[in-house]
């Protein structure tokens, strides 16, 4: 007796425990990993899951088995030359496939592990390196989705969508037509062999008729009930949620005093932001403007890892954005986000005039604008002028951070804004 | 010769496999194979790889190796380099067979007839599988087994379970019993059991550890005998029923471990005739299928296309070699003596006098439930196989300089070759005979485990690993002594519980 079952919509993802179980017994090295995938990724790349290769030690499940070495006998398949009694060299198979002396379950060893992070797992370690509330992860990890409406109706779908009273009304027209011809002569006919009939003569005329009849008839049968090209599906056409198109301008000062970890630092910042805008907006731009005492808009790969020396000039940066924003982003088009990093260092007498440029001019253009100061010093000028603008403006955020965990907080209006 | 098709096309539908099976189990029967009812699965390539990363468990307790099993297999197979197309299947009443549904029609029968007929006779057929396992109950218990683990973790904690889990695996293939037929798996026999045996056990336990540890000057006098008094193999079982320290949840857990570990055990041994039994029926199966005019020759090309890849046997030095394929040994095994039977020549009837000329069907069959690997082997493995295959016998002595070639595929090396190879299919000469050997009851309670060395060969390197599980098992210190051939006895590792 054969039973058959069909499974294949039954516990799906059986494995999901046991690969998270897996994967939180490497968290540490996949954390590693990922941070390492992070600082070679560009920010605007943070759609997709990643390799991670961690060592076989951590992993691997020991067992009592025989090591190599001592005396052992094995018997091999394929003997092209060999005699009896012969002594050849190791390994034998001359190296090629190494496979006589090897023992059979070579399946252990510490050969690097690699799998694959899938965006969700991804994602979720680095957020977790960001402590972003759980609220807040869900909200980012989400996938960006489009609305579908509908768009009339179509002849072809899935059956799904199949319009059933669109469907018969065509069907009923085409009978209708089909019909009408057919109709007309069938009468006639019938009314010709009803008098025929009656008046009971010329039999062969009569028999004729009837043929001809019952071929109507069978026509008119033929005609379908429902026909394919009767069908009509709801069409449904995808678009995206509506939504505004952004800019967002990432600032960083690249003077001497910022080294490569407080730059890694600075681009989880922008990256974080730009998750953000990712899923609210349909398309983002994005620019970066580095500057020390002059400010030049750059791309990604300058931005992070080119040097320079010298002093810092904030405001050099501050205009540019703003010719920028006045050349190519009309805030009638674009919401414009800003986010700078910095170490803080700024020269006295330039405070004044970013204080200035910030609240007269830049400000009234912008959505919101994020400070980060990534320093263990004293509080500096720049600091004090960002804090007055900060209390004439509730979309401006500054913080000073140490650690990729004082991130988020910066951002806490903004994501508080979007769970009310 | 009528041909009247099954189906013609590559495409399957659940009526198609529904005929096939019909048809397969038509000649199955008209050649005598004795099946469980059969449960066929269709599944998809995912679940096909969960059921290989559970290595075959329907039901199975949650553990990070399974991830770390599925994400290898994952990769694989998306790398292509591993086909899902045969063949898990589960000895169990009614038997389980999977068939993926990426597969075509041909694919589909072939897994049919290798698995819900191959391997479903040779699960209810075979002496070792009759003896050591209980196809009825197995699911049952891998059911009580997962939630009574899960249990567990809700109660004591998730790494709790786990770091005693990683140490049961550990000692998996030590947690059998060779020679002692196990009591038959019953799940509700489980439960009422379970409560009456950890209170009985517990009890035990105190007692056998009432003594308190005495100063060293008597430990002479106070020490009258070994414990055991007999080593003792089966490590898991003995940890499961001396260890002192063990709550009796953990002892349940170290059961369930034992428990399958015991079930997968026959399938261990007999791997090549498992395997063989299988390849030969589809073989002959689905040839009588096309015999009978049912199936199309595109079909058969496709099938005897992919019957060769499985059946293909690397020379030794290939790329490609990773040992002798199973799959071509048994079948080759099965299909030889079918031919001693029906075409003997005057060596087989030299060979095998009570073979020779006897009815194949009764013959295959007698083999297939008297025999393990090594016994199949030992007896069967016929000099026309020997040359066929070209075996060859190296003997690797490290305090040699060079290997020996010391049998061939002559009539001075038939017997060599077939002794040699049946010994290699032998568990006890593939895995190291460990055994607890000695507990110091009365000093520091550490466990003594011994290896029994055989022609020198040592452990191999994970020993410091899967002490330290023992260790957090045992509670104790545990040590590890070699005995060499000439009876001497050399302590290999010491560890002590760590904290």
């Amino acid at each position: 007796m054969t039973q058959i079952v069909d499974r294949r919509n039954h516990g799906k993802n059986k494995s999901a425990v046991n690969r998270s179980r897996f994967i939180r017994r490497v968290k540490r090295q996949v954390k590693e990993a990922v941070a390492r995938a992070v600082s070679k990724r560009s920010v605007t790349d943070m759609d997709r899951g990643d390799k991670v290769s961690i060592s076989g030690r951590d992993i691997s499940e020991p067992q009592f088995r025989l090591g190599s070495g001592g005396k052992r006998g094995a018997v091999h398949p394929g003997n092209k030359h060999f005699s009896s009694g012969d002594r050849v060299s190791r390994p034998l198979g001359g190296g090629a496939g190494a496979g006589g002396s090897r023992p059979s379950n070579s399946g252990r060893g510490e050969d690097d592990f690699v799998f694959e992070l899938s965006r969700e797992e991804f994602l979720e370690f680095f957020f977790d390196e960001l402590r972003l509330p759980n609220l807040v992860k869900t909200q980012l990890a989400a996938a960006v989705d489009h609305n579908r409406i509908r768009a009339g109706h179509s002849s072809s779908g899935s059956p799904m969508d199949l319009n059933i009273v669109r469907s018969f009304r065509g069907a009923l027209g085409r009978k209708i037509s089909f019909r009408s011809g057919y109709a007309a002569a069938l009468q006639a006919l019938e009314e010709e062999l009803l008098a025929a009939e009656e008046s009971g003569e010329d039999g062969e005329r009569i028999e004729a008729l009837r043929e001809e009849i019952a071929t109507l008839r069978q026509r008119l049968a033929t005609i379908p009930f429902l026909d394919t090209h009767d069908l009509r599906y709801n069409s449904r056409i995808k678009v995206v949620k509506p939504s505004f198109q952004a800019v967002m301008f990432c600032l960083m000062d690249v003077s001497g005093s910022m080294d490569q970890a407080k730059k890694d630092l600075a681009k989880r910042f922008f990256m974080l932001l730009y998750l953000f805008l990712a899923r609210s907006y349909e398309k983002i731009q994005v620019v970066f403007i580095r500057h020390h005492t002059t400010a030049l808009e750059v791309d990604e790969e300058q931005f992070f890892y080119a040097r320079e020396t010298g002093g810092t000039v904030v405001s050099s940066a501050l205009t540019l954005m703003r010719d920028i924003i006045r050349e190519r982003y009309p805030t009638s088009d674009w919401n414009i986000y800003a986010a700078q990093a910095s170490d803080g260092e700024n020269w006295e007498a330039d405070c004044s005039l970013c204080e200035e440029l910030l609240a007269r001019e830049i400000m009234p253009l912008l959505q919101y604008y994020a400070y980060v100061e990534i320093t263990e010093d004293e509080e500096q000028s720049l600091w004090q002028s960002y804090e007055r603008v900060a209390q004439a403006y509730p979309n401006f955020a500054m913080r000073r951070i140490a650690g990729a965990e004082d991130i988020f907080p910066v951002f806490g209006d903004l994501f508080r804004k979007e769970v009310a | 010769m009528t041909r009247n098709y099954l189906s013609e096309g590559s495409e399957w539908t659940f009526d198609l496999i529904r005929r096939y099976d019909a048809a397969i189990a038509e000649v199955a029967a008209e050649y005598g194979l004795d099946t469980y009812p059969r449960q066929i699965e269709v599944i998809s390539s995912e679940q096909m790889m969960d059921a290989y990363a559970s290595v075959g468990m329907p039901v199975g307790y949650a553990h990070w190796s399974y991830g770390k099993h599925f994400m290898q297999v994952e990769k694989a197979y998306q790398r292509g380099q591993m086909g899902l197309a045969y063949e898990v299947v589960i000895n169990s009443d009614p038997c389980i067979a999977y068939l993926m549904e990426e597969n075509t029609m041909t694919m589909q029968a072939l897994v049919i007839a290798h698995a819900a007929y191959g391997h479903n006779s040779f699960f209810k057929g075979n002496y070792l599988f009759k003896t050591w396992t209980s196809a009825d109950a197995i699911i049952d218990y891998l059911v009580f087994a997962r939630n009574y683990i899960r249990e567990c973790e809700e109660r004591y904690g998730e790494e709790q379970v786990e770091c005693l889990l990683d140490a049961c695996h550990a000692l998996m293939t030590h947690g059998v019993d060779r020679y002692r037929r196990p009591q038959k798996l019953s799940t509700h026999r489980e439960k009422a059991r379970r409560q009456e045996r950890e209170a009985y056990l517990q009890a035990q336990i105190n007692d056998l550890w009432r003594t308190l540890p005495v100063k060293n000057a008597d430990r002479e006098s106070a020490q009258p005998r070994r414990f055991p008094a007999e080593p003792q193999e089966n490590l898991l079982y003995f940890i499961e029923k001396n260890a002192p320290l063990l709550e009796p949840w953990q002892r349940e857990v170290i059961r369930i471990v034992r428990k399958i570990a015991q079930y997968f055990y026959p399938q261990r041994q007999t791997q090549v005739m498992n395997e063989g039994w299988a390849t030969f029926w589809h073989y002959n199966i689905l040839n009588t299928l096309y015999d009978k005019g049912l199936v199309t020759d595109g079909f058969m090309i496709e099938f005897l296309q992919s019957h060769t890849n499985v059946i293909y046997q690397p020379p030794y030095d290939s790329p490609h070699y990773s040992g002798i394929n199973p799959y071509c040994l048994g079948y080759g095994l099965f299909t030889d003596i079918r031919r001693i039977c029906e075409h003997p020549t005057d060596e087989d009837r030299r060979w095998f006098p009570d073979l020779a000329g006897s009815d194949w069907k009764k013959a295959v069959d007698f083999a297939m439930r008297n025999f393990k690997d090594e016994s199949f082997i030992a007896q069967y493995l016929s000099p026309k196989l020997i040359r066929d295959l070209r075996l060859f016998q190296v003997l690797d002595d490290d305090r040699s300089s060079e290997l020996e070639i010391t049998a061939i595929h002559d009539d001075a090396g038939y017997q060599a070759v077939r002794e040699a190879l049946a010994k290699q299919y032998d568990l006890g000469n593939r895995e190291p005979n460990i055994q607890a050997y000695n507990v110091d009851r009365y000093g520091d309670r550490s466990l003594t485990l011994r290896h029994i060395r055989h022609d020198r060969r040592p452990l191999g390197d994970d020993i410091d690993e899967v002490l330290k599980h023992v260790a957090r098992l045992w509670g104790f210190t545990v040590r590890l002594e070699a005995e060499k051939e000439d009876g001497s006895v050399e302590l290999l590792k010491e560890t002590k519980k760590e904290d």
